[in-house]
């Protein structure tokens, strides 16, 4: 087979079109998307609270989850050290030195979130009051909404043979009955509030303005990965509490530019198959039906 | 109509081929145990590594080792290389295989597999932001896409079936088989253009918890041409294997064509990835020597070293230095790709995979049953090319 590398190289190109072309578009600013007024979500303000973990039973109880005794095995003690199918909301203790800090986990609820960004059919997505909500229905249990939260909160239930995707739905059962989120409403020192984003940020930079000696001056979420509904509020850096560093963008906009880039309007691979079959249909046309036999042996 | 393919007929159950369905057999365990008792029981998988060895090796590697019908089908068609062109066939049957085991691992892999019919089906419910639902899409049509293509083998098989039914069925279909073929191969190389890029695309996802040397836009492109190295160094793989243990004529004159195109795509594969990492200014990372820097280096010596093998047209004609090259650049390609979706992800320390032992054999059993398919289709259908002239077998044996 004699190998003429212009014509390999005039191939390669075309095929790679498509995904050349998405690259351009990379630098366009992504759309950013404006929380509905409704949208609710909590403020946790870190200097308020006392690690006293009421909020953490409260959440089991309210979700019917399984007790986490993994810390103390044997023991009737529920004691979750991390988010896990047994645990939608844990409180943690940063301590440096004499500096201690308390930090309570559970989902984001992002402005413009990855895992529903990743999930295929929806079973993740954000459904009434801007609430990222499961749908069990529409799982296929693939498990990229994991690898894409870079907060790590979606879990899975690994023990289970038919097993379901488990994270904070902001007690949205409770919310329709007219109740707080538990967590919201164990607390007593009302260190984590429930209410609409606007206000919870408006909270949030009241309080910063009328003790700026007492925290980091930043709400953590007010724009971070895009702006979370959980806001927080902190005497030590945020990363500590094992929030990260995301910048202002929306997690999942890069992916999104990207792939929207190379599939606008579906045209390049619309494009891309007339090409190919265009090139298929002059070639056999040129070779003719003898082609097949005038293969070298 | 023919082509110049046949069956290499012979006996099936050899040794190699009984030891190898035992490994079959041990993945059918793996499979049960599974089902039963879920993902947590059988695999080392965790919140932090909710991806392990079975969606970074099987699908994510495994299916850009198959990119041989891709890769091969490009050159043929497109080129204009002849229909019945003797590599096309074999390349053909590994791709369909090694997709279908592919599809085969995501459905273990995922925790409901039952709902797995509401992707193709319930189109209300597509999410047209997920990445994910646009390649799982697309390889259940290309893997379908893949079995039509060799379909004209079984078909040729079929008209000198003795059963007349099957033999009236297959020269009924033969022509509509030609006729459609052309759209049918198109589609056969738009598909894997898409999704071997959105593989690529999908990590972009997880772009804050992968590591910077990993971390680019340009994902999807490295991910194209990495597939299209890979399915190039896997055919020549598996034409160097099969002309040995099934005698065949050795098809080094074309395999050495391909390559000279091959040192090409990988001086651009290497050089853009050193060039990109230069200009977004993360090259001294690799001073760390930390387990990125040295992952990193693996991969870029696995593809610089085979580039240095198959530069010189004496070893590419060398079907020896062929075959080392080609293994390299598997391996290579394959690195870049597992690292990508295992090693540049990073969820925090505290979490740690290593594949367990039931998923080391899934996936043994996965190859071991690549294998198996392979042998049996190509000794039952015309698939590779037949023996050679009589002069040309006696210089093979000497």
């Amino acid at each position: 087979m004699a190998l003429d590398r212009r014509s390999l190289l005039r191939g390669l190109v075309t095929a790679g079109t498509a995904a050349a072309s998405g690259q351009a578009v990379v630098s366009e600013a992504a759309v950013r998307v404006a929380p509905a007024p409704d949208t609710v979500g909590m403020l946790y303000d870190s200097t308020l609270c006392i690690g006293c973990k009421a909020c953490v039973e409260a959440c089991r109880e309210a979700n019917g989850l399984e007790a986490d005794t993994a810390y103390f095995p044997g023991e009737l003690y529920q004691a979750p050290v991390a988010l896990s199918a047994r645990a939608k909301n844990v409180i943690k203790l940063y301590r440096e030195g004499e500096k201690t800090a308390f930090m309570k986990a559970q989902c984001m609820h992002c402005v413009d979130p990855a895992c529903t960004s990743a999930c295929m059919l929806g079973a993740l997505k954000k459904r009434e009051k801007g609430i990222v909500s499961y749908d069990a229905s529409l799982c296929i249990g693939c498990r990229y909404c994991q690898m894409a939260c870079p907060f790590g909160v979606p879990t899975f239930e690994w023990s289970k043979a038919a097993p379901k995707i488990v994270k904070c739905e902001l007690c949205r059962h409770r919310l329709v009955e007219g109740r707080l989120p538990a967590c919201v409403e164990v607390c007593p020192r009302q260190a984590v509030i429930y209410g609409t984003r606007a206000l919870l940020l408006a909270e949030a930079k009241r309080r910063l303005a009328a003790h700026p000696d007492r925290y980091v001056p930043k709400v953590y979420g007010e724009h971070d990965g895009g702006g979370t509904q959980v806001l927080y509020l902190a005497a030590v850096p945020f990363e500590k509490l094992g929030l990260p560093e995301l910048g202002t963008e929306p997690v999942p906009s890069t992916a999104r530019t990207v792939q929207h880039g190379i599939y606008k309007g579906f045209v390049a691979p619309v494009a891309l198959y007339a090409a190919l079959g265009a090139v298929l249909f002059r070639n056999r046309r040129r070779a003719g039906p003898e082609a097949e036999e005038e293969e070298p042996s | 109509m023919t082509s110049q393919a046949q069956p290499v007929g012979g006996p099936l159950l050899t040794r190699p081929f009984k030891f190898l369905l035992a490994l079959v057999g041990a993945m059918g365990l793996v499979v049960a145990w599974r089902a039963a008792a879920g993902l947590g029981a059988t695999t080392a998988l965790s919140d932090g590594y909710p991806w392990g060895l079975w969606i970074a090796f099987d699908v994510v590697t495994g299916t850009a080792l198959a990119c041989g019908g891709y890769a091969v089908a490009l050159l043929v068609y497109i080129l204009n290389k002849g229909r019945y062109h003797p590599l096309v066939r074999p390349a053909l049957l590994t791709s369909a295989l090694g997709y279908s085991m592919a599809g085969f691992s995501v459905l273990i892999d995922v925790g409901r597999p039952w709902l797995a019919w509401k992707l193709p089906i319930q189109v209300w419910n597509w999410n047209l932001n997920s990445i994910l639902l646009e390649v799982a899409l697309c390889i259940m049509a290309y893997t379908i896409v893949l079995w039509i293509e060799l379909s004209p083998a079984f078909l040729e098989a079929g008209r000198q079936s003795a059963r007349p039914r099957l033999r009236g069925f297959a020269e009924r279909a033969t022509p509509v088989m030609e006729r459609l073929l052309l759209w049918i191969v198109a589609l056969g190389m738009l598909l894997p253009t898409m999704h071997q890029s959105s593989l690529g695309t999908m990590m972009l996802l997880s772009g804050p918890r992968l590591h910077p040397f990993w971390n680019t836009p340009w994902l999807p492109l490295l991910f194209l041409v990495s597939c299209l190295a890979m399915g190039y160094a896997a055919v020549i793989f598996e034409s160097t294997l099969s002309s040995h243990f099934f005698r065949r004529p050795r098809e080094t004159r074309m395999l050495a064509a391909l390559s000279g195109v091959m040192v090409w795509v990988l001086a651009a594969f290497g050089g853009f990835r050193l060039g990109e990492l230069a200009l977004r200014g993360e090259l001294a990372r690799l001073a760390r020597l930390d387990r990125y820097a040295l992952f990193f280096l693996a991969e870029i010596a696995l593809v610089a070293l085979p580039l240095l093998m198959l530069a010189s047209r004496a070893r590419r004609n060398d079907p020896r230095s062929l075959f080392q090259a080609a293994l390299l650049l598997m391996l290579g390609g394959g690195l870049y790709r597992f690292d990508t979706y295992l090693v540049a992800f990073n969820p925090g320390d505290h979490w740690s995979y290593f594949p367990a032992v039931p998923e080391l054999l899934f996936t043994l059993g996965i190859v071991a049953f690549e294998i198996v398919a392979y042998i049996f289709v190509v000794k039952k259908f015309p698939i590779l090319r037949g023996q050679p002239p009589a002069p040309a077998r006696a210089a093979a044996a000497a």
